[in-house]
């Protein structure tokens, strides 16, 4: 069978009536006009506006913070320090999404009491009438600090002879150190593997920091109200977790905290953790005002939470026929100021999309002077798949095979186990590096040169695990045959416009005669945060339910009219039908209007936790061109292909899998966290922290491959994430296929590359 | 101590405005604190990501390098003037209809320069509207759909 690869192509598993099809979201009107209401949009009566001060040090102990100048100012009315702040019991923690963190550290990130660990670590912040005010207090705050030296990557953290950032923090291993943990995954016989290897590499690799880059800053507005209860308005992945972190931050009952989700302009992950959010409660106890804190860009940078730069040593070997038999790597992730690196879930899918019978990797969660790590799109497996795939691509040349035959020689499929332990249920591995091999990119020539440079061309392959954890949603029924769908989950990137979609093929009703709404912490029942791409297939999972429940009911409501059986009736394509007489039938619409008369208004709902998440793989061709004596690396082609299970929405799964290519590019080739020796941050804007621009990219074609995932009633896999772990290594791979070299450095930008050419040799 | 503010007269999105402005205010916090249109965004507050763009005397720029009073007389549009009582504009459509937004905060910016581009050159190649484009910054969504959208209302608004 051919296939014809028109630019994004899906190759769709099975046909539905609303799934697959491509409607205009539902908050489409208000995005485009202007009106959609995020964070910084929202102005309450009375407000405040605060300020943070944040440290110049990237490592030093407080000694004294004197107010009293700040607190005189004219139009200020509150300033508050980490004194102000409620000392978190023992044992208490907290979930952003990177596993549970203790809350003292969340607490002490949020705003420092003795010790600042990074530049741009929260000391104090004011209240005033004005930003610009609080402006001008925040800089009238004195601090006294004592400069400790500081340390920055995680190889130099770990050194014996390193400044200690926690006196607290041990490990039986290492007694106290900057090493927060360390794990080991193990399988098969790694000596034994090695021996069988006829070509063995070994190489080490270093990634710098990097952020997420939302476009818009962090935000929040909190209320302490006269009742005590605390109202906090704010773009966020996880309002359910923020409730809950504040509540424990505060030590109230989490009754007490309504988080309200406005629109949200961007996370990769990094909208999930406690930043300024405590301090402008704190500033409202205290004034009883609401106050808004809106992040400067600069603050973005420095005081939230990027993700890691690491170091990756990885060896590998196989054999002449090309299989794989042994795979080591040790991967040092900094975690930033506190514990909690994605280390882990870099170690649970370093070598996942192989099947590999003797394999060993190593992580270390190490604390060093930076921010600390947020999560950022399949936190951690990007870092190590830069070194991976290269790895990998090194020994497919030495073995002389074509590198996505040797990577689907030695694919996982069904079966496989990973070297963390669970064994791969059914999985789209194969299929697509299939597409990809298939692909009309992969089957054509080189992309000639724009300007003259050197061309090459790299492939890489990755999995994510995908996650799933709690969603609910709640649908009622409106007497015109439409439904409001209440669920939990802020929509990133189209997400109510999928959900909608799975609850509109339910109910035989068309997509937009779904009316969702992404409510506050009061109105919905718990739902884990946007996040781990379990969105469309958690939240949209509970509205499967919440329709279901609302079908039965029409069913058994067109019954109790009819004088039948429930049994008798079915529900298909919105018709509602005797199966034995066909006299009797009617549109939901038509039942719809009767609901109220004829026993009530319907509403159903849908809670899940589901077990039979999907993981997903992907797999990328990029054409490079480069430039020999600048370095400079251009993008010529790029082709994204990507297993969705099914894509309930085909334009926003290839909008999550353009994105992510694109965040890869600029990873690859530009972004980083440019430190001073000192620690400080030489690069905290966007002209110097350079992300891609339309002109940096030509058009990414993308294939959505759709191998079903039994786990959920349309197939779906998650499809947010696992498109960041390719381009980077891709890239590399492109660049080596062009001028020979390897990168073992990221970013590979002109100097980095100009520097591996002239060294070539 | 507070600045003492000044008094400005202008046209914004087609209907006379007037408003008071301190002297250090960029026209970007004017427009969303002061006049409560709050479509145009802050990515950065340095000219680097274009979420604030505005279209003032039929040129583009970057609202918060702009200071509130140097708004004097001029004839503002916003994101919030793109539609018309008659509905979309075929720009907001294009973009609705090409899935160009994932969260949607650069979208202002992206409509108001993409409409500018399309007044001035009406059937712009790819390699034009990436040009013309590249102050606006998009994490989201690779900038394809939001290219081939400025594409379709090209073709839309010839037709
Ligand atoms: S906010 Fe004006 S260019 Fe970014
Ligand atoms: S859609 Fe999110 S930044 Fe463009």
């Amino acid at each position: 069978m051919t296939t014809t690869y028109e630019p994004n192509k899906v190759l769709s598993n099975e046909e539905f009536k609303v799934v697959g099809t491509r409607p205009i979201r539902p908050d489409g009107a208000d995005k485009v006009t202007g009106r959609a209401q995020y964070g910084a949009d929202y102005n309450p009566a009375d407000l405040l506006y605060a300020k943070v001060l944040r440290s110049p040090h990237a490592h030093a102990r407080i000694k004294s913070i004197n107010v009293s100048k700040a607190e005189s100012l004219k139009g200020v009315l509150a300033v508050v320090t980490g004194a102000d702040t409620i000392a978190p019991k023992k044992g208490e923690s907290a979930d952003f999404g990177l596993g549970p963190q203790p809350m003292k550290y969340l607490r002490d990130n949020a705003i420092a009491t003795d010790k600042v660990l990074y530049q741009g670590h929260a000391v104090a912040a004011v209240a005033a009438q004005d930003v610009h005010t609080a402006e001008e207090a925040v800089n009238l705050i004195e601090v006294e600090y004592e400069v400790l030296e500081p340390v920055l990557t995680a190889p130099e953290a770990m050194a014996k002879t390193a400044p200690i950032l926690h006196p607290d923090l041990t490990t039986d291993e290492f007694g106290n150190s900057n090493v927060a943990d360390h794990f080991q995954h193990k399988m098969g016989d790694i000596d034994k593997g090695f021996a069988e290897a006829d070509v063995i590499v070994e190489r080490e690799f270093d990634t710098a920091t990097v952020h997420q880059g939302y476009i818009e800053p962090c935000n929040v507005t909190a209320l302490w109200n006269d009742d005590d209860r605390i109202h906090v308005w704010l773009s966020t992945q996880g309002p359910f977790q923020y409730r809950d972190a504040l509540a424990l931050a505060l030590d109230i009952p989490q009754s007490r905290v309504k988080v309200t989700p406005m629109e949200i302009g961007g996370g990769f992950g990094g909208k999930f953790p406690l930043y300024h959010e405590l301090a402008a409660v704190l500033l409202s106890r205290k004034t009883r005002r609401p106050v808004k804190i809106v992040m400067t860009r600069a603050e973005v940078f420095g005081g939230t939470g990027p993700t890691s730069g690491s170091n990756v040593k990885v060896k590998m070997g196989a054999t002449k026929d090309g299989r794989i038999v042994a795979a080591k790597t040790e991967l040092r992730f900094e975690a930033g100021a506190y514990p909690g690196s994605p280390v882990g879930a870099a170690g649970m899918t370093s070598f996942a999309a192989y099947d590999i019978p003797n394999v060993i990797v190593d992580g270390y969660d190490v604390v060093v002077n930076k921010p600390k790590a947020g999560a950022y799109r399949a936190p951690g497996a990007p870092n190590a798949a830069f070194g991976i795939e290269q790895v990998i691509d090194e020994l497919s040349k030495e073995i002389g095979v074509d590198p996505v035959e040797f990577r689907l020689q030695n694919c996982a499929k069904e079966g496989t186990r990973r070297a963390d332990g669970p064994i791969h249920p059914k999985v789209g591995g194969i299929e697509t590096l299939e597409a990809l091999r298939d692909h009309d990119h992969y089957q054509s020539p080189l992309t000639p040169a724009k300007n003259g440079g050197k061309v090459g061309r790299g492939v890489a392959f990755g999995f994510w695990f995908n996650a799933g954890l709690q969603s609910t949603a709640t649908i009622s029924v409106n007497g015109d045959g439409t439904v409001n769908l209440v669920e939990g989950s802020p929509d990133i990137g189209g997400s109510r416009a999928s959900i909608s979609m799975q609850a509109a093929e339910v109910l035989g009703i068309s997509a937009d005669e779904v009316k969702p709404k992404v409510a506050d912490t009061d109105s919905i029942g718990f739902s884990f945060g946007t996040g781990g791409s379990r969105t469309t297939f958690a939240t949209g999972w509970a509205a499967y339910e919440a329709a279901n429940d609302v079908k039965s009911q029409l069913i058994e409501r067109a019954a109790t009219i009819w004088g039948v059986d429930p049994n008798s009736v079915e529900m298909e394509e919105g018709v509602l039908r005797s199966k034995t007489d066909t006299e009797l039938s009617m549109t939901f619409k038509e039942l719809s209007a009767q609901l109220n008369d004829t026993g009530g208004p319907i509403i159903g709902r849908g809670s899940v936790n589901p077990a039979g998440v999907g993981g997903a793989f992907a797999a990328n061709i990029v054409d490079t061109e480069i430039d020999p004596e600048t370095g400079k690396v251009d993008i010529l082609r790029f082709t994204m292909v990507q297993d969705a299970g099914k894509a309930i929405h085909p334009s926003y799964v290839e909008g999550q899998m353009q994105g992510a290519s694109v965040q890869g590019i600029g990873w690859a080739l530009n972004e980083e966290y440019y430190y001073s020796e000192k620690g400080t941050i030489d690069n905290s804007s966007f002209l110097d922290y350079r992300m891609p621009t339309s002109l940096d990219l030509p058009m990414i074609d993308t294939v959505i491959v759709e191998v079903a995932n039994p786990g959920h009633p349309y197939g779906v896999r998650g499809v947010g994430e696992v498109s960041l772990i390719t381009p980077q290594a891709g890239i590399a791979n492109a660049i080596t296929d062009a001028v020979g070299v390897r990168l073992e450095s990221m970013p590979m930008k002109p100097s980095v590359v100009l520097d591996a050419i002239n060294n070539q040799g | 101590m507070p600045a003492t503010k000044v008094h400005v007269t202008t046209t914004i999105n087609g209907e006379p405005v007037e408003f008071l402005a301190e002297p250090r205010q960029s026209l970007l916090e004017v427009l969303r604190d002061v006049v409560q249109l709050t479509g145009s965004k802050e990515g950065c507050n340095d000219g680097n990501c274009g979420a604030c763009t505005v279209n003032m005397d039929g040129r583009i720029v970057d609202s918060c390098l702009v200071l509130g009073v140097e708004a004097e007389g001029a004839d503002i549009q916003t994101v919030e003037g793109i539609a018309s009582a008659d509905g979309l504009h075929p720009i907001q459509q294009a973009f609705l209809e090409n899935a160009a937004l994932q969260c949607g905060i650069c979208t202002p910016g992206f409509l108001v320069s993409s409409k500018a581009l399309l007044e001035k050159e009406p059937n712009p190649s790819e390699e034009r509207i990436r040009m013309w484009l590249a102050g606006n910054l998009c994490r989201c969504t690779g900038y394809d759909k939001i290219v081939k959208a400025v594409m379709a209302a090209a073709k839309e608004m010839a037709s």
